[in-house]
């Protein structure tokens, strides 16, 4: 079990804010912190890894107080047992990709972990590499791997995924989710990302201006719970334009923009820019298999979403 | 062929060397340090330790010659507690040399640091390493062309430093007469086939210095 109640003030470009975060993640769970750029989700990255001091609170991890301000605890990061993926990976340029790895273990000996890591994460072939000639998602998975050798109390992933490209975010993504149950890591992911919080997380947090505010599953916590639809896509909205009585909204989902009619009294309250969701009720859907070389159909669906 | 002698030249490469490898045990730690210092710090030492850049080389050697002098409180305390006159001598040419060469194995160094990302370092504390460790194993590894760039130029730059020397060591053969001194006091003397040697040798090993330099810096300077 992991716990934290921090508090610290921030200067930011907007000015100042009080960042305060109190949470808990249980052993094994993955839990998401969403939230604008600039809301103070890498702070509290940060604060758990020890490279960043709160002004007073408690993490605990697994039972050991990492850093306690009232009783003066604070333990360097060194001592912290804090697996910290960075968001621009951090890899050593100086040493292979079983250097880096090596690099991670506390204890010399025990190289048959990094093998056996080394295996699970799919890198034995570019063990002998160098970080500067890898491709993005090898990065990401060096830099996760990693994090894993160095046997962590917990997982902290800071916007792991926005370097890449769609499709090899969902390859990561499964990467990631199946590496965590397997070693069955406590992870924290902040990310702005909704896709990578929906496939990877229990439950999310939505930290906003310094405080945590939503909480609960994904599908609860980005307002789906109270609709009956039988489909629904997330998406942001890119453009609101008038037609006679009625509004045409064009919505991007993933990489298509689909325009939608609205009465205005139904978008009310959407602007650009805003996370929206796109349902729709009683209708039968049809799924397509994407191939090079023409669309074919492989399934129609019959109208019920598989998640019932 | 002239009477030709080759202790200034000796004399002038212990000298490089031996300021060269002080100049890296002092500067490396000072500039990771002063690399991460607050500005408020940062810019006013960066200033002093760039003064030798600005500064006639005569003025610093004229104050150090004052300091060394038994007749001042540093030239006394060292005169009186360890029987010690700097003035005059190859350990005060030293002392010079330190002072007058730091910008050029610092400032590459500062540079090299300020350039490596923060995440490298952070990444190997929360991997348990120490500091030091983590100075060792992956920032040094990761600054090979800036040490290679402070090496070079404040070997060369040693090398050919005249004004400094002039002041603080005069011109004892064998002791404090380096090359760029034998070559002024050879032209003064008229003896311009030894000064040819001695210019033609300080010509060469500038230039294959700067060759190396430029060679390895082609293949080095890359951004991660």
């Amino acid at each position: 079990m992991i716990r934290l109640s921090l508090r610290k003030k921030l200067h930011s470009a907007r000015g100042d804010m009080d960042l305060d975060v109190d949470m808990d993640i249980a052993a094994g769970e993955f839990v998401s912190l969403f939230g604008p750029s600039g809301a103070g989700k890498t702070t509290v990255l940060r604060m758990l890894a020890g490279l960043a001091k709160p002004d007073s609170g408690r993490i605990e991890v697994s039972g050991e107080t990492w850093y306690d301000s009232a009783a003066g605890i604070d333990l360097p990061p060194q001592r912290r047992r804090a697996g910290l993926v960075f968001q621009d990976y951090a890899l050593f340029p100086n040493m292979t990709v079983r250097g880096n790895l090596e690099f991670a273990l506390k204890d010399t000996r025990a190289k048959s972990r990094v093998d056996e890591i080394l295996e699970a994460t799919h890198l034995g072939q570019l063990a002998a590499r160098r970080p500067d000639t890898l491709s993005g998602g090898q990065k990401q998975r060096v830099a996760l791997a990693r994090a894993l050798v160095s046997d962590p109390g917990i997982l902290l992933l800071d916007e792991p995924l926005s370097a890449l490209d769609p499709e090899m975010r969902l390859r990561l993504q499964d990467e990631i989710a199946s590496m965590q149950k397997r070693f069955g890591l406590a992870t924290l992911l902040v990310s702005h990302d909704l896709g990578e919080i929906f496939r990877l997380s229990a439950r999310v947090r939505c930290l906003e201006e310094g405080k945590i505010g939503r909480q609960g599953p994904p599908g609860q916590v980005f307002g789906g719970g109270r609709l009956s639809n039988k489909i629904r896509l997330s998406g942001v909205v890119l453009e609101i334009k008038t037609a006679d009585v009625l509004r045409v909204l064009s919505i991007l989902i993933a990489n298509e923009v689909v325009r939608v009619t609205a009465l205005p009294r139904d978008i009310e309250g959407i602007g650009v820019g805003d996370k929206v969701f796109l349902a729709a009720k009683a209708f039968n859907p049809m799924v397509f298999k994407a191939e090079a070389g023409g669309d074919r159909v492989v399934l129609q669906a019959g109208g019920s979403d598989p998640k019932d | 062929m002239p009477p030709f002698d080759f202790a200034p030249i000796r004399l002038t490469l212990e000298l490089a060397a031996i300021t060269t490898a002080l100049l890296l045990l002092v500067c490396i730690p000072f500039a990771w340090w002063l690399s991460r210092a607050p500005a408020r710090i940062r810019l006013p030492l960066h200033a002093l330790v760039s003064m030798p850049l600005v500064l006639p080389p005569s003025v610093l050697g004229f104050y150090l010659l004052l300091a060394f002098s038994p007749a001042y409180g540093p030239g006394r305390f060292l005169k009186d507690h360890f029987d010690v006159s700097l003035a005059f001598s190859f350990p005060g040419l030293v002392i010079g040399s330190l002072l007058f060469s730091l910008p050029f194995m610092m400032n590459p160094l500062v540079a090299g640091f300020d350039a490596l990302p923060k995440s490298l370092a952070e990444a190997s504390y929360v991997l348990g390493k120490s500091r030091w460790q983590t100075l060792l194993r992956v920032s040094l590894p990761n600054l090979k062309p800036a040490l290679l760039s402070g090496t070079v130029l404040a070997f060369a730059h040693t090398m050919g430093e005249f004004g400094v020397v002039l002041m603080i060591g005069g011109k004892i053969p064998g002791v404090t007469k380096v090359a760029s001194i034998a070559i002024f006091d050879e032209v003064e003397s008229l003896r311009f086939a030894s000064a040819h040697y001695y210019a033609l040798i300080l010509f060469v090993l500038s230039f294959a210095i700067l060759i190396t330099l430029f060679a390895v810096n082609r293949n080095r300077f890359k951004p991660f």
